[in-house]
């Protein structure tokens, strides 16, 4: 009796299944870019600016130049709510559709994506997220991390605080306090943090956030308080780094000695602290503000037409000029893909290597309609992320505000870990495929 | 009519006492098993496999598990998502330790390692019960994430801390890791189910089902007709944790491919325990019922939009899903408390008697 209920039910589920369309064909002559963004749950207030910039670029694409090489691109969100299990729903729903490229925008979906895509033959671009070691081109043919990796952003960091202090012989026996999310995210640059604290004899603290937990940071500043670290970094994400920057002013914790990574530096991340939050510093890999032509562009053929679900007050923040750099990596990599391959229409195969040959140089930056947006960068065959600089920018109240030049990694430091990290990804995942790719000449 | 019983005559005890004594049910149920594993395979398509079908499995191998303990036993746990971390990360530390064993035998061997456990935090229950019993198998939740992610042995040492699932064959066919066609990965699951499935209906229905649905009724009576309170709590947390184990390991090795201390947290429990409820407390039915509603409904109410032409945004999408699933939540328990698999026994016994009810 029982088995045969328990049988019924499988089988109903079956049905359900089978009665869902697996895809709704693409049309053949467009470009297809999935992005797996995230408009609710407890990430979203990081999500929603970065889903809106990278949509809106495109859109703009669309409306001003016909999309890229005459081609329209489509554009499919897929909401992940920064869960893995949806991470990976919304991968197996895209990728019959000829996808071009999938931006997972979450370290723990990156990280379940990576040995899919590389079977399946679909380029990843977890831009300055994800797996660090996967910057290695010739394991990871098939993912790519431009501009900078965790451990890069870590060695920035620790270079402007050595820089405050008066040089790194300075560090010695001082205390950095390390707040991150207790995932993937937060826990990888944790190995560099701690070979610079053995080479430079500072000590570090650890303030782990877990998930669950993120708006719940009193006690964690507690303990701040009472062990009184010299600086703080955070690796934070989501509801994590308002709940943070907010404790950090009430507990009264100098502002201009905490500092966040690329990820923890929204608009709304200092925002909600008011005044306390005047001084909060965070690491930028892109420009920020509305002056741009291109963001002009924006505002001009996709916001003002009513095709968009941004705020105007919002064009220009940190997290919405991020998701538009993202999408221009992908625009460029297209761009790059047509001309090596002469085709209008490309395949995943042809972005693959569209990215390899990736060049963004200021001077493209500025036909871009992006003067100084980002810094120039490159990636290679060998080198899928560039190791490239970032800056400062602190937080004066209303907005950010540069406050440093741009910062090279340290990537002696960096690069080892890197090939260490990628050797050991590989002999644990055995057997994991050879790269068969041949590598793009660059001069093309 | 369709499950009329006239003429079905038993002349033997074996005959009374079959799994399915009903002709009806016997070709039901070779229709359904004929159906999963054949004609899914030759007609469902990989997203349908890999996003519906296979989760569907394991979150109901998962919800039988703690069917057997809530369901059956009358022991409330929510440390269902830690029991099915410890069978996940159990299974990928054999496979490093024995890395040229077959992984089905792996994936059933890590069961014991959240029988185990299982059985370690079900001590309490002897002590104390119904909600204080909630809140002893909530540490152990809260223990257990703690230690996914704070005993970096579990996870190899990996900086990104979480476990990643190597490619490993069978008869030269690959059966887990990125290369797995889905079509294999779903055979595998669903013989794992089945199996599984039957060895529980067998379970409940003998002896040591009928002690815990004795315990469940009354425990004080159980005691004084003779059954032994400590044994057959603590058996019932050893098997419902194995089955929450081994569903843990399918779902990291022959789903998701990949996970991190976050896959088994507290919501993980609750969502297996909705399937429960929803599905039906003390029925094995039930049990897949609520894990196809709970996991299946969302991704055909995300999909329905398309299908009819509609374009929607995919957040509303998502936010639609939550308001649509949480209302059916609230109407099927107000409709029927006592969940899906008691509509369809009532339906059953309508169905006895149509087309002329009496």
């Amino acid at each position: 009796m029982r088995l045969k209920k328990v049988v019924f039910g499988a089988a109903l589920a079956g049905l359900a299944g089978v009665s869902v369309p697996a895809s709704n064909a693409v049309a053949q002559d467009t470009l297809f870019v999935p992005l797996f963004t995230y408009r609710t749950g407890p990430f979203a207030n990081s999500g929603i600016p970065i889903a809106n910039g990278m949509h809106d670029y495109f859109n703009m694409l669309n409306a001003r130049d016909g999309g890229i090489g005459g081609v329209k691109v489509v554009v499919q969100e897929c909401e992940t709510g920064y869960k893995n299990e949806k991470g990976v729903e919304c991968y197996d729903s895209v990728k019959s559709k000829n996808p071009l490229v999938i931006s997972p925008y979450s370290t723990g979906i990156t990280l379940a994506l990576i040995p899919k895509a590389s079977v399946d033959r679909i380029p990843i671009l977890s831009m300055a997220y994800g797996l660090s070691a996967s910057a290695v081109g010739s394991d990871f043919p098939w993912i790519f991390n431009p501009p900078s990796t965790y451990w890069d952003g870590m060695s920035i960091v620790l270079q402007y605080i050595a820089k405050k202090e008066g040089g790194f012989d300075k560090l010695r026996g001082k205390t950095i306090g390390y707040i991150y999310f207790d995932g993937g995210y937060g826990l990888e640059p944790i190995p560099l943090l701690d070979r610079f604290a053995t080479d430079y004899g500072f000590s570090v603290k650890k303030y782990p956030v877990p998930p669950a937990q993120m708006q719940n940071q009193s006690g964690l500043w507690l303990s701040v308080r009472r062990d009184r670290p010299d600086w703080m970094v955070m690796w934070g994400w989501g509801a994590m780094n308002p709940t943070a920057v907010q404790e950090a002013a009430k507990t009264g914790y100098p502002m201009d000695r905490f500092i966040g990574i690329w990820w923890s530096g929204s608009d709304d991340d200092a925002r909600p602290a008011g005044a306390g939050a005047k001084g909060y510093l965070s690491l930028n890999i892109n420009a920020v503000g509305a002056g741009y032509p291109a963001i002009r562009d924006i505002v001009k053929n996709v916001i003002d037409k009513g095709n968009s679900q941004t705020p105007k007050n919002q064009v220009g923040e940190n997290f919405y000029n991020r998701g538009v750099m993202n999408s221009v990596i992908i625009a460029e990599a297209i761009r790059h893909a047509q001309k090596i391959t002469g085709k209008k229409v490309i395949s995943s195969a042809d972005m693959r290597r569209g990215l390899e040959t990736l060049s963004i140089s200021d001077q493209r930056w500025r036909q871009l309609g992006l003067p100084g947006f980002a810094a120039s960068f490159a990636v290679t065959c060998q080198d899928h992320n560039g190791h490239h600089a970032a800056y400062v920018q602190q937080w004066d109240g209303h907005k950010w505000v540069k406050i440093s030049d741009w910062i090279p990694p340290m990537k002696e430091k960096v690069l080892p870990l890197v090939y260490e990290a990628a050797n050991g990804y590989v002999t644990k995942n055995q057997p994991w495929p050879k790269r068969t790719e041949a590598c793009d000449d660059k001069t093309l | 009519m369709l499950y009329r019983e006239v003429g079905q005559y038993k002349t033997s005890y074996g005959a009374d006492q079959a799994l399915f004594p009903i002709l009806q049910d016997r070709i039901g149920i070779a229709v359904i098993l004929l159906l999963a594993f054949v004609g899914v395979p030759l007609t469902a398509s990989s997203f349908t496999i890999d996003s519906i079908l296979i989760p569907v499995l394991v979150l109901s191998l998962a919800a039988t598990g703690l069917n057997l303990l809530t369901g059956y036993t009358g022991l409330l746990s929510l440390g269902t998502g830690g029991f099915m971390g410890v069978g996940a990360f159990a299974c990928y530390k054999l496979t490093t330790f024995f890395p040229n064993v077959n992984i089905i035998v792996l994936i059933l061997c890590s069961g014991f390692f959240a029988a185990a456990i299982g059985t370690v935090f079900g001590l309490p229950s002897l002590r104390i019960k119904g909600f204080y019993l909630a809140v002893a198998t909530l540490a152990a939740q809260f223990f257990l994430s703690w230690c996914f992610i704070r005993v970096a042995w579990l996870y190899n040492y990996n900086v990104s801390a979480s476990i990643e699932v190597p490619t490993k064959t069978l008869f030269g066919l690959a059966v887990t890791g990125p290369t797995a066609s889905p079509v294999t990965r779903y055979l595998i699951v669903l013989s794992i189910v089945a199996l599984l499935t039957l060895m529980a209906a067998n379970l409940v229905r003998g002896r040591i089902g009928r002690t815990w649905m004795a315990v469940r009724d009354m425990d004080l009576a159980a005691e004084l007709i003779g059954i032994r309170l400590y044994q057959t709590k603590l058996l019932a947390f050893a098997v419902s944790s194995f089955y929450c184990g081994v569903a843990g390991a399918m779902m990291v090795f022959l789903w998701l491919g990949n996970a991190e201390s976050e896959s088994f947290n507290i919501n993980q429990s609750f969502l297996i325990l909705f399937m429960v409820i929803i599905g039906g407390l003390g029925s094995l039915l039930g049990s897949f019922l609520g894990a196809a509603l709970i996991w299946g409904l969302p991704i055909v109410l995300r999909a329905a939009p398309a299908f009819f032409g509609v374009s929607i945004r995919s957040a509303t999408a998502e936010q639609a899903s939550f308001v649509i699933v949480g209302a059916l939540i609230i109407f099927f328990l107000i409709v029927e408390p006592r969940g899906l698999a008691r509509l369809w026994q009532i339906g059953k016994q309508k169905l006895r008697v149509w087309p002329f009810p009496y």
